[in-house]
């Protein structure tokens, strides 16, 4: 060995690094950056996916490539490269810290405020092995009930190979590829997400949470979820943690599809507290989501979202009521605080007859963030006696932020009734006086004040989700009244 | 109790408290009379630490504390009450849900672990009936689509609730009919003891046909200008402020 020389070393070295180099990459399941047709067939071949799905998603980047940047939101960022993103990466990458004691105290501290378990805590970081084994048995006792009742609830991947008919049937009719920007983006790339399915007649047990399923952890960049729930079926679904979610992707562009057939009842809620940068602005994540319902007849499919999170978010869970007597139901509340720009709303699209659509959308401005909210109401022609009621409200907790509010409202048949009711107001300061003067802290009393007002939101929200959601809305909004 | 001295306050650069001096010893019940604009809602929200008033002269000390050193919720819970003119809307927010939070927080000030929710509600249950409201308020919004008596008549609940040390009722008069003004004034009574004391702010004589003040006091440019027994009160209900203003 005495005469092995630097000269070699480095030759072995570069030798190495060709021998592991693209096959490395394979292997720790991640794909060079950038986006193209090699890349699109790379993803489905090594997700073993079927011809009919490969072609989905190339005809959905021949459409993507047509398409720009929708530019009409009220918010601005700078758009993200988008052949700088490598649209692989494995979905078990949830061990992100070595040990518990790698993770930051800052972030320990967040979830000790939200009161979440030490065990939680360590499974959320992906710290804890154990633990994860442990809730993957939870996970399969749950599964083992859930099956005895028909219901399948499992990744989009295992979905796509264990009930190829039934995501093929249903994935693209509610949210087309054809239909925006980041929704043909996603049909192009989207490595994974949830899929559920309620048979006919069967009312789920329990809330259908991501955090049951096997491999939960990881949702990647451009996650797909299905839920179809059958004739007469019923089912309540969770997704998103209160916990805060430290993502390197800048760009997250989900595509949520909903389908009540006969009958059916979707309840969907979500917590959602993805990083919203930091006091400056830098980092965060962009948060563009397509989601959307369909209703047929007597159906009924209600969207509840708390938002805290994301520097930027485009969100307009939406509801098409084509069946007779279907109901759509939006309840949001949508916080932003220092330079987060939040443009969110829905799209409530009446189609059958005696159709019924409620929003309640609760902004919350601090810092100097921009709140918007954008809604559609539409009642189509054959929508006979079809009825919306609209409420939004902003809250303003200082003088440097903005909320905005742009209600369309579309009516093409003389019989429908729709109203809508609008306000602003700025966190009182007789509000604020009157706890205080009661003994209550100022941070208690804006906690108070703000869960009060979006209370009718809230109540929406499975118990234990709403205590957390609760939380959430008090440590964003610390020391944020000026 | 309290002890209020050369109390000088502004608003916006405009002196509306010249001066003051009062002293309220426990066990008694004080009235401050006055005509409108003389500083009385002043002189109860500077008590209270509204952050709008400029403190520019004086020392009030509270239960041998310095008053104005304390934050608003420190005063309130070392056991300062304001009982306001304008009860205050919180929409979404319960009634009981507002007082536990209020009162957990005096206890944990003072040392104490929370109330359990039973002692709660058995607090609840036997304040409501003192003070005569109906027990299905204390589960509404705080305030929120109560009528001007209802409002009041939480006031004197909270008051119940909280057990203060020193409550200071501004105008809780104002806009009471005859049967509301009798029972938030035996309310107050039912709560006066040796421990505690109250300062009564009125406009009018006839609240304190129900609650019989030890000292009665007007109020007038800021300072007090006068005090005597209860009967001062009617005199002034007799004859205005107006021979007051003269004798100065």
């Amino acid at each position: 060995m005495s005469n092995y020389t630097e000269n070699e070393l480095a030759q072995d070295l570069e030798n190495q690094e060709y021998k592991f180099g693209f096959v490395t990459d394979i292997e720790s399941d991640t794909v060079p950056v950038g986006l193209n047709e090699d890349i699109i067939r790379l993803i489905s071949t090594k997700k073993n996916e079927p011809r009919w799905l490969l072609d989905y998603r190339l005809k959905s980047f021949a459409i993507w490539q047509q398409m720009t940047e929708p530019e009409w939101a009220h918010v601005q960022y700078q758009k993200p490269d988008f052949q700088a993103i490598s649209y692989y990466s494995a979905p078990k990458q949830t061990k992100k810290y070595e040990s518990w004691d790698d993770v930051e105290p800052e972030l320990k501290e967040t979830m000790k405020k939200l009161g979440i378990s030490m065990e939680e805590q360590q499974r959320l970081t992906g710290v804890a092995v154990d633990f994860v084994m442990d809730s993957v048995s939870v996970a399969t006792s749950f599964k083992e009930k859930l099956s005895e009742l028909g219901i399948i609830f499992c990744s989009f991947s295992d979905a796509v190979q264990e009930h190829p008919e039934l995501v093929q049937k249903y994935m693209g009719t509610v949210v087309p590829n054809t239909d925006n920007f980041y929704a043909a983006l996603n049909s192009a790339v989207f490595t994974d997400g949830s899929f559920c399915y309620i048979p006919k007649g069967v009312r789920c047990p329990m809330e259908l949470s991501t955090y049951f399923r096997i491999n939960a952890g990881g949702t990647g960049q451009f996650e797909r979820t299905l839920v179809v729930a059958d004739e007469g079926a019923y089912v309540s679904y969770l997704e998103g943690c209160t916990a805060p979610q430290r993502d390197e992707n800048q760009l997250h562009a989900a595509v949520v599809e909903l389908i009540a057939l006969q009958d059916a009842e979707i309840k969907y809620s979500t917590v959602q507290n993805w990083y919203p940068g930091d006091k400056d602005g830098k980092g965060g994540v962009f948060n563009f989501v397509t989601k959307r319902g369909l209703c047929e007849t007597n159906s009924k499919i209600s969207w509840t979202q708390v938002e805290t999170g994301s520097a930027v978010t485009w969100k307009y869970p939406s509801c098409i009521l084509k069946g007779d007597h279907s109901i759509g139901e939006f309840y949001s509340v949508a916080v932003t605080n220092n330079l987060q720009q939040a443009d969110t709303g829905t799209k409530m699209v009446h189609l059958g007859k005696h159709t019924k659509s409620t929003i309640i959308s609760k902004g919350i401005s601090a810092g100097r963030s921009q709140n918007s909210y954008r809604g559609l109401v539409q009642i189509n022609k054959s929508a006979h006696h079809a009825r919306n009621f609209s409420q939004c409200d902003s809250l303003l907790m200082t003088d440097e932020c903005g909320a905005h509010t742009f209600p369309y409202i579309e009516c093409k048949n003389p019989t429908a009734k729709i109203e809508h009711e609008a306000t602003t107001s700025k966190i009182g300061e007789d509000q604020l006086f009157y706890c205080m003067q009661r003994g209550i802290s100022e941070e208690k009393a804006i906690s108070l004040i703000v869960n009060g007002y979006c209370k009718e939101v809230l109540n929406q929200l499975p118990m234990e989700f709403a205590v957390e959601a609760q939380k959430l809305l008090a440590i964003s909004l610390e020391g944020s009244v000026g | 109790m309290i002890k209020i001295e050369n109390l000088h306050a502004s608003i916006n650069g405009k002196e509306i408290l010249k001066g003051l001096n009062l002293t309220v010893n426990a066990g008694e019940v004080h009235a401050i009379m006055g005509p409108n604009g003389a500083g009385k809602s002043t002189l109860a929200s500077v008590l209270a630490g509204r952050e709008d008033y400029e403190i520019t002269a004086g020392n009030v000390s509270f239960l041998d504390k310095d008053l104005l050193e304390l934050s608003t919720e420190d005063r309130a819970r070392e056991g300062l009450f304001l009982a306001f003119q304008y009860p205050v809307e919180i929409p979404g927010v319960s009634n009981v849900n507002f007082l536990r939070t209020a009162l957990n927080e005096k206890r944990a000030y003072h040392g104490q672990d929370p109330i359990s929710a039973k002692d709660f509600m058995a607090l609840v249950r036997e304040k409501s009936a003192l003070v005569e409201i109906d027990p299905k308020l204390a589960s509404r919004s705080v305030n929120e689509g109560f009528s001007g008596g209802e409002k009041k008549r939480n006031e004197i609940f909270q008051m119940a609730m909280l057990n203060p040390k020193l409550a200071v009722l501004d105008e809780t008069d104002s806009g009471l009919d005859i049967d509301a003004l009798r029972i938030v004034s035996q309310g107050v009574n039912a709560l006066k003891s040796p421990e505690n004391a109250s300062i009564v702010i009125t406009h009018y004589q006839r609240l304190l046909d129900y609650i019989i003040p030890d000292m009665v006091h007007v109020l007038y440019d800021g300072r007090i200008v006068k005090s005597g027994p209860k009967e001062l009160a009617l005199e002034l209900e007799e004859r205005g402020y107006d021979w007051i203003k003269e004798s100065l």
